[in-house]
This record gives structure tokens, C-alpha cells and sequence, in this order.
């Protein structure tokens, strides 16, 4: 990854930033320039909500180049509040504690190191919501 | 538009062919698809691949490989749409012919997989997809799968015990092809006790890493005569496309690429799913095989796991299903997968299929898949009486 593209990529990949079309309301991420629902080219930048909830998981046990050193790693599809669905890393728990339905919040984090000289890559993953106590004190962004 | 037709096929064995390079691979099986056809030279050359890039650092698939099979002067392209590079580059020829632009072409595909090492080879096939959003988690197309399998058996009621039979199936119809990179039968539970890759999904439920050519000769229905007794009428070739990023789509357990292009392949061929005697799919795990199932419209969404359970895609089943072993046993040399697909179609029409011949088949169907789903290739192939 070069260094202008890591750069560009930062308002969704660091705050889950998106587009809605102005016209119906449909929602990208990452930011679409034309609305596939209705065409229209009006598209306004919006924030994803960072909570949401585990639909779905797997556990990577023969990774890609460049994640070699977090295996086995759980990746995991959520929706979120919002209703948009991100596919994300769940970190703070181990495969046997994640399970289906768990809510999950976005937590930023180191994603990809490019060697040693390389570029070391940030963005979003998501990790259970941790509860202190009582009911509604929990930590949020 | 006139009708094209196929005239000669060839491949090689999906495998690790160490003291063979990615051009000598594409050149063995298109001199061979040549010599069946009796065809020295050709009007054009559309060569399949996905990686050669990153696996081989070579590009220029077209001029390379006409140059590799002695035709140094025709027209040629490299064709690229994921693991759907086989059966577009067969797509685009069979337009080349039907438009009269060109009279004879080869359409192929090539991938050598064993040039790079095993995370360099995911890495590779994850750049069919949307590099920001999904691949920057680390996800694997298995993972992808994965996840599809988990949704589905949620959704479903399916077990993986009976996802797994889609591969058992493969592995029992490639023991009978010499060309197919796993020839031995697997069961269930040796799945089930194979390394876990991306759970629930099991290495003995994952193509292998192989590398693998395919090639076949086109020309005008009205040509067919000069070269062959037994021409093998291209009845549709479609291509559609999906939103890319498999999760921005509305249907998670639909390929509506697949659904698209295989309703305009039936009205294209004037076939209906019922009339389809031998399908080849694209199971690039045994969950993609039944929704695939589905989305032909074999099978009532939901139901695939059941059909196959009931071992209906068995040779004497309702559906020969990956009649040579497909993606699984076959093998998954991705830019020659569809090329694959068709050969072994045109083997089943023309009675060429040895042990594994569905008998009396007379249509044939192959579905070809880019990604996660985001291209699908359709191809409805019939015997001429």
C-alpha cells in the first residue's frame, strides 16, 4: 500500500465514514458517487453508527499475505444500529468466547505492518461491548 | 448473429507441473483443443487468467500465448474477471464468431498457482474484491464462504454434514477423470476430521492450489461440417454482474448475478431448467455448489442442502451435478476454471464422458463465478442431431 492511498482512505477506514444519497436515502461504505438504487449523484457524507451486532463469524486459520502473525484471527460480519452491515475483525475475545448475536462495538486499531520500513496501517475493528456494572453504564466512543 | 459452435477441446491434469511455465501450460492445451478440431490456425486467441501478475509477473496473456502457439500475428486478448476469466474469455469469442468478426477462435484459460507460496495465493484471489472495505480484514475467500455457511445453515436449518455431500460428490465423479487434480473418493467424516481453515469450513472442503489449462475451437454452426461429426452447439453464453462487496447486496444467500445471467441463458437457448440433463458449478466450497443449485433454478431457494442430501447430483440422480469432479476434485486453477467447465460438458454431449456418461444427455449447463458472486457466466451448451 502506498502512502496517498492509505491517506485517502482514512475517513472510512479510521471513522466509518460513508455516503447517503440525498435522494432516497440509501446509504455506501465506502462512499459510492452514483446511487445504485436511484441513479441520483447527490451523495452526502455520513457516519456509520459504531455498535451493532455479530450476524455472522469464521475464523481465519490460513491467512492472506501480511496477516500471517494474527492467526487464528475471527472475522465476523455485523449490522449495525444503523442497519449497515461492515465486515470487521472482533478483537478482544478469543473464538471460543464469540458468539452469534454478541454486541459489538468498533474500536480503532493496527490492521496490516508492511515490513519493516513499510507503511503500518490503521482502521476499524470491533470488539464485544464491555459492560462496567450496572445496566446502562458501559463504555461507548 | 450465427450460431457458433464448439469443435475441439483439450486441457491438461490439474496438478503441480513444477517444469512447466504458466505459457507452456496455456500452449499444450490449446495445441491439443487444435488437433481435436483439426484446426492449425485460428482468427483469434482470448486467453483467461486471474493472477499472472502477482503469481508470475507476466502480463500480456494475449500476444504471449498466440506467440506460444505458433500464431504469432492473430488477434489475441487476455480476458479478466476473477475466477469467472475462463468462461467470460469463452463469452467473448463465442461473440467474436456469432458478430462474423472472426470465423475460428480459441478461447482459453490458465492459471500456475504453484509458482507462489500458499498466503501470496490467497492474497492474490482476494483482489477480486473490494480491496478498502473486505479484503483489509484479513478475510479469505473461505472465510467469505464461511461466513455464507454459517448464514445459511442458520437460515436453513442445514447441518455441514450435509453441505460436506456437494464435495463428497465431486470427489467420487473424478475418479473416473484423468485430468483431475484429487481422483479418490472422500467421505463425510474424513471432511469432518480434515484442519479446520475458516470455520466451519474444513480443508477436504476447499479447492487444492493446482495448475491448470483449458482450451476449446469455435467456428460458425454453418463451418462446423468441415472439421467435425460431432459439433457441440453453444445454445447461450451470458455474463452478469452484482454490487461487489457481497454484503452491500440486499440477498446474502442469492447470487443474483447467477440468477440474472442463467434466466437470460434459458430464454437465449430456449430451455427451461427441467430440460438440463448435466450442470457444472461453481463450488469453490460446498456451500456455493447448493445455493448455486438454487439460483439455476433447480432447486427452490433453501432446499439446495436437501436435494444434495437426497443424492440427487449423483451420476443417475435428477441433476449429474460436476459430472468430472468439479472446483473441489477437478480442481480450481481459477482463469481456466469455466474453460474447464466446458470441455467437460462437451465430453458429456458428445458421449465422450467414458464411466461417468449421463446417458442420453443433450443439454448442458455451466455457471462460472467471479469472487464472491459479483460476475456470474452462464453457458447452456446442446448435442446436434
Amino acid at each position: 500500500m502506498s502512502a496517498p492511498a492509505v491517506r485517502r482512505e482514512i475517513p472510512y477506514r479510521y471513522r466509518l465514514m460513508g455516503t447517503r444519497c440525498v435522494r432516497c436515502g440509501a446509504v455506501y461504505h465506502p462512499p459510492q458517487v452514483v446511487c445504485q438504487k436511484c441513479g441520483s449523484r447527490e451523495m452526502a457524507d455520513i457516519e456509520l453508527s459504531w455498535r451493532g451486532k455479530l450476524m455472522a463469524y469464521t475464523v481465519i486459520r490460513r491467512p492472506p499475505r501480511g496477516y500471517e502473525d494474527y492467526k487464528p484471527y475471527i472475522v465476523g460480519l455485523v449490522e449495525l444500529e444503523d442497519g449497515k452491515r461492515v465486515l470487521a475483525q472482533i478483537v478482544d475475545c478469543n473464538p471460543e468466547e464469540v458468539r452469534e448475536g454478541m454486541e459489538v462495538e468498533a474500536t480503532f486499531r493496527r490492521i496490516r505492518v508492511d515490513g519493516s520500513s513499510g507503511i503500518i496501517e490503521y482502521g476499524y475493528k470491533f470488539r464485544p461491548v464491555i459492560r462496567w456494572g450496572g445496566e446502562g453504564a458501559h463504555s461507548s466512543r | 448473429m450465427r450460431e457458433v459452435a464448439i469443435i475441439g477441446v483439450g486441457c491438461i491434469k490439474v496438478g503441480e507441473h513444477w517444469d512447466r511455465s504458466l505459457r507452456q501450460l496455456f500452449a499444450e492445451a490449446a495445441l491439443t483443443a487444435l488437433e481435436d478440431a483439426g484446426v492449425d490456425r485460428v482468427d483469434g486467441v482470448y486467453v483467461g487468467n486471474l493472477a499472472s501478475a502477482t503469481l508470475n509477473s507476466q502480463q500480456h496473456l494475449g500476444a504471449l500465448m498466440a506467440d506460444a502457439m505458433g500464431m504469432p500475428g492473430v488477434e489475441a486478448v487476455r480476458v479478466e474477471a476473477a475466477d469467472a476469466s475462463g468462461g467470460v474469455a469463452v463469452h467473448e469469442a463465442v461473440r467474436a464468431v456469432a458478430s462474423g468478426m472472426l470465423d475460428l477462435a480459441v478461447a482459453g484459460g490458465v492459471e500456475k498457482m504453484t509458482d507462489a507460496k500458499l498466503p501470496d495465493v490467497e492474497y492474490a484471489i482476494m483482489m477480486s474484491e473490494r480491496r478498502e472495505y473486505v479484503t483489509h480484514t484479513g478475510v479469505t475467500i473461505t472465510g467469505l464462504n464461511a461466513i455464507t455457511a454459517q448464514l445459511y445453515m442458520s437460515r436453513f436449518g442445514a447441518k455441514y454434514e450435509d453441505l460436506v455431500l456437494f464435495s463428497v460428490n465431486d470427489h467420487k465423479n473424478a475418479v473416473n477423470n484423468p485430468y483431475a487434480q484429487y481422483p479418490f473418493p472422500i467421505t463425510v467424516e474424513r471432511v469432518l476430521e480434515s484442519p479446520m481453515v475458516a470455520d466451519p469450513i474444513r480443508l477436504l472442503d476447499t479447492p487444492g492450489v493446482g495448475d491448470g489449462a483449458a482450451a476449446v475451437v469455435l467456428c460458425p454452426m454453418e463451418r462446423a461440417g468441415e472439421f467435425t461429426d460431432t459439433p457441440i452447439r453453444v445454445g447461450a453464453s451470458t455474463v452478469a454482474t452484482d454490487v461487489v462487496n457481497p454484503y452491500e447486496r440486499e440477498e446474502l444467500l442469492t447470487l443474483s448475478s447467477t440468477r440474472t445471467a442463467a434466466e437470460r441463458a434459458y430464454e437465449m437457448a430456449g430451455v427451461t431448467p427441467g430440460d438440463v440433463d448435466v450442470v457444472e458449478v461453481h463450488d469453490n466450497s460446498s456451500v456455493m455448489g447448493v445455493i448455486a443449485l438454487e439460483d439455476l433454478g433447480f432447486v427452490e431457494k433453501g432446499c439446495g442442502h436437501k436435494f444434495v442430501a437426497e443424492g440427487e447430483i449423483e451420476i443417475g440422480g435428477k441433476l449429474p451435478t460436476n459430472t468430472f469432479g468439479g472446483l473441489k476434485a477437478r480442481g480450481h486453477p481459477w482463469g481456466a476454471t469455466g474453460v474447464y467447465q466446458v470441455v467437460e460438458l462437451v465430453w458429456q454431449l458428445r458421449g465422450e464422458a467414458g464411466k461417468n456418461q449421463v446417458d442420453g444427455a443433450e443439454v448442458g449447463l455451466a455457471q462460472n463465478v467471479g469472487g464472491t458472486g459479483a460476475t456470474s457466466c452462464i453457458h447452456i451448451l446442446r448435442r446436434v442431431d
